[in-house]
């Protein structure tokens, strides 16, 4: 039973991990990502509900699918579970943490009209 | 459209929106690829994770059958795609003058 339950956050345990290893950066680079949420929303928005529109379509397509007792079987809307939801929130913030965190480590590499 | 169909037009479409759509391509710029350098081994490994577990699964008559550390090659090019455009926003508003600091 207990063992049962564990599994149930392969795929959340797997997000979790996404978010250890790159929001560390947050803080120790200083890259400022979560602190600048606007700009994370406007970037974020209109690709990660691009992405979800294709993976409503390809689940009910069934081009891909879950393995029920790995997910928690929460769903969001159109049958796409909380773990697809969190992931196209949790991967978008890690890639922007280590885009910034190399422009820490890196200025001149900046965007030329944002420096 | 099965998958792998879908995964090079969303491919070609985000390689089109970065060099001709944004004004700072980040296709030709060493911030990206470094970043990507970064990304690719967690990708590799996320991917990994979720498919030789079988998490999530595929229909095998939606993708190429070609396969990269047990994950279908059409993830990684999702995930390519994700990144790409994901980044190249963040660079948008930047420019734009949005949160720059």
């Amino acid at each position: 039973m207990r063992e049962f339950l564990v599994l149930k956050f392969s795929y959340l345990a797997m997000l979790v991990f996404t978010a250890v290893a790159s929001f560390w950066l947050e803080f120790a680079f200083k890259v400022h990502v979560l602190r600048r949420m606007k700009r994370v929303l406007l970037s974020l928005l209109p690709i990660s509900l691009g992405f979800l529109i294709w993976d409503a379509y390809a689940i009910a397509q069934g081009h891909w699918y879950f393995d029920k007792k790995q997910v928690t079987g929460l769903n969001g809307p159109f049958n796409i579970p909380i773990e697809e939801i969190f992931f196209f929130l949790v991967i978008p913030l890690a890639v922007l943490m280590t885009l910034e965190g190399v422009t820490r480590l890196k200025p001149n590499w900046k965007n030329p009209k944002s420096r | 459209m099965i998958y792998s169909d879908i995964v090079i037009a969303i491919l070609i479409l985000s390689v089109i929106f970065d060099l001709f759509g944004l004004k700072n391509s980040l296709l030709t710029r060493p911030l990206f690829w470094s970043s990507y350098a970064i990304i690719l081994p967690f990708q590799l490994l996320t991917n990994w994770w979720l498919t030789s577990r079988n998490i999530v699964m595929y229909d095998p008559d939606v993708i190429s059958g070609l396969r990269i550390m047990s994950a279908p090659i059409e993830d990684l090019i999702f995930g390519f795609a994700l990144i790409l455009n994901i980044m190249g926003m963040w660079e948008y508003w930047g420019a734009k003058g949005v949160q720059k600091d």
